[in-house]
């Protein structure tokens, strides 16, 4: 019932965003809101595995940019399907593509969903600062694999030529909005829905001591591909509109440290244990560096994400929903009614023992 | 119930160049209550990793409820009725003391049942552990907010989640006091009469008396003795280990 009640909620208030955005009218609130939203999904997509499970991942950028080269690959295929498909089969690619957003979304989330169960399998074994190294690696691995594959433009880039309006919408950059607004919500529920789950708790014991979760019958290395999974998946969705949003894709961009960078800090800044967390986070910085770019200037953005990040490492190392439940927590006696804050918590799912 | 619950044969263990277990020969039958003593470094945790699936034996196979356990992983063993505590209490910090007791029933409980149980199976559950080791109380409490022997008996009432047939105490009672010390073992008294086997690994004697039905000695990864507590404290080879040649 609480979960029909979230599910409910979030879609007004979805509705109702992107109402409010129609009625202002202006085309760039749709260009700006379309970042952070992204970045929603983005953190949302890495707390899976870096918050909930403990495994901190630097290789961000290379699943959104396999779900956006994903994209790239399948708007390439369907612009020269008399070169690269046979003509046997040409009759029924001309029927297929060029593939709708949503389905391109699909596809990138199961490419970059493969890429990161390869991750996991490759990765078991490692913790800590190795396995951060190793993802790592994966981007660095990807990004050449990109800029030698010239069929995506290789180090060029490619150009996406998008329409300038859908039926029904309108303009593209509405539609483009409200599809990564629909991601978001679904990145939100999914993470809730995870965290109250068998699955977030076998996530949490992983994260504070896969030795005893063992002991406990949780089959970690199982849990920990689930988690690159869904993690991977998640982010190569976000990452499959964007050659759309941005007409031109260049590795450069698309492996961009921005998306590594903010995907952390994120949730870091939030809080690593909620799916609120990152929700936070991503609507504070986000908000906040598309502020800085059109008041100051765009490469002031990862200054103040770096500014915020080491702010909060030393004064709130639990993100801001550590705060918050650090006050919620300031609670009656055992077995004391309820209040406000206590329901608050339930709400939000914040454990008592979240951080 | 027919054939032992345990059975370790032929067992050995290497860390590099060091032998840690050389051949350990154990058998322990369904609802014995056995302690498992030797000096530091004799190979106790060791043997207790290599039962439970922490570390894999290199030689000699671990039979447990008449399946070979070679080869499986922790969570495996646990599924199976395998369960242990830690030598060093290892809760799950950011877990409430009642959500530590939820993971095994979530993942392993279930195992032996055959069913998953129901979210109120399970918070009954819960709630019975939590007030069979006095720590109802505390159930929304986290770890942290408990006290040295609370831990342990958290520890212990972890295990039990699992619905074990074995429960292995890898020094429970290290660093309590001796009315904890006697806390804890009226505690494990009470899960051996309700059917659980337990292999009690300590140094305190006092309490390894008071409970064991059996006694096995390591010493630099050998067993040296295994017989009654009594007998084997007196045996000339576990005093020399224990006081010197």
């Amino acid at each position: 019932m609480r979960s029909l009640v979230f599910y409910i909620v979030s879609i007004l208030v979805g509705a109702a965003l992107f109402g409010f955005a129609r009625w202002l009218g202006n085309d760039y609130l749709f260009f700006a809101g379309y970042t952070v939203l992204q970045f929603i999904v983005l953190a949302t997509a890495w707390n899976i595995l870096g918050g909930y499970c403990g495994y901190v991942n630097f290789g961000s950028a290379a699943f959104f940019a396999a779900g956006a080269y994903s994209s790239v690959a399948l708007h390439k295929l369907a612009a020269g399907i008399d070169r690269y498909v046979p003509e046997s089969l040409a009759g029924l690619a001309h029927t297929i593509l060029p593939l709708p957003i949503p389905v391109l979304i699909v596809i990138g989330g199961i490419v970059a969903g493969l890429i990161g169960l390869g991750t996991g399998y490759l990765t078991l074994r490692l913790r800590g600062a190795f396995f951060a190294i190793a993802t790592l690696a994966l981007a660095v691995v990807l990004q050449t694999l990109i800029v030698n594959w010239d069929f995506v433009g290789g180090s060029r880039g490619a150009y996406i030529i998008r329409p300038s309006e859908v039926p029904i919408i309108g303009s593209y950059i509405q539609y483009l909005f409200l599809i990564m607004l629909v991601l978001s919500i679904l990145a939100i529920i999914a993470a809730r829905a995870i965290e109250q789950s068998r699955l977030g708790y076998g996530f949490a014991t992983i994260r504070d001591d896969e030795t005893a979760a063992e002991a406990c019958g949780v089959p970690t290395l199982r849990l920990k591909l689930i988690a690159t999974t869904l993690s991977g998946a998640l982010m190569g969705m976000a990452g499959a509109p964007f050659p759309y949003y941005i007409g031109y894709l260049e590795p450069g961009s698309a492996f961009g440290l921005a998306y590594t960078v903010n995907s952390i800090a994120m949730p870091m800044i939030g809080g690593t244990t909620s799916w609120v967390g990152p929700l936070v986070g991503a609507l504070l910085l986000g908000t906040l560096q598309q502020i800085a770019t059109v008041t100051i200037s765009s490469a002031v953005n990862l200054l103040i994400v770096g500014l915020l990040l080491v702010g909060f490492v030393i004064v709130a190392p639990k993100g801001i929903v550590g705060l918050v439940q650090d006050f919620m927590r300031e609670r009656g006696p055992e077995g004391s009614e309820p209040t406000w804050r206590t329901r608050l918590a339930t709400f939000a799912n914040m454990r008592p023992g979240a951080r | 119930m027919t054939g032992p619950l345990l059975q370790i044969e032929n067992v050995g263990k290497r860390f590099g160049g060091f032998v840690a277990l050389d051949g350990i020969n154990l058998t322990v039958a369904h609802g014995e209550r056995v302690g498992l003593i030797g000096p530091n470094g004799s190979g106790k945790s060791t043997l207790v990793n290599c039962m439970c699936g922490t570390l894999q034996n290199e030689t000699g196979r671990v039979m447990f409820d008449g399946r070979l356990m070679n080869g499986m992983s922790a969570h495996q063993r646990a599924r199976r009725g395998m369960a242990r505590s830690f030598q060093l209490p290892r809760p799950f910090v950011t877990l409430s003391v009642a959500e530590n007791l939820r993971i095994p029933l979530l993942y392993a409980a279930h195992a032996r049942r055959g069913h998953h149980l129901t979210h109120e199976e399970i918070e009954n559950r819960c709630h019975e552990l939590a007030g069979l080791v006095g720590l109802a109380a505390k159930a929304n409490r986290l770890p942290r907010d408990l006290t040295q022997v609370e831990m342990r008996k958290l520890e212990l009432a972890r295990a039990v989640a699992v619905d074990p047939k074995l429960l292995i105490a890898d020094e429970a009672m290290a660093g309590l006091s001796q009315s904890e010390v006697d806390e804890i073992v009226a505690l494990l008294i009470t899960m051996n009469e309700r059917g659980v086997t337990i292999i009690m690994i300590e140094h305190i004697m006092r309490a390894v008396m008071a409970f064991s039905q059996r006694l096995v000695v390591l010493v630099t990864g050998k067993k040296i003795a295994d017989g009654p507590p009594q007998e084997v404290v007196s045996h000339p080879e576990v005093i020399g280990a224990y006081l010197g040649q």
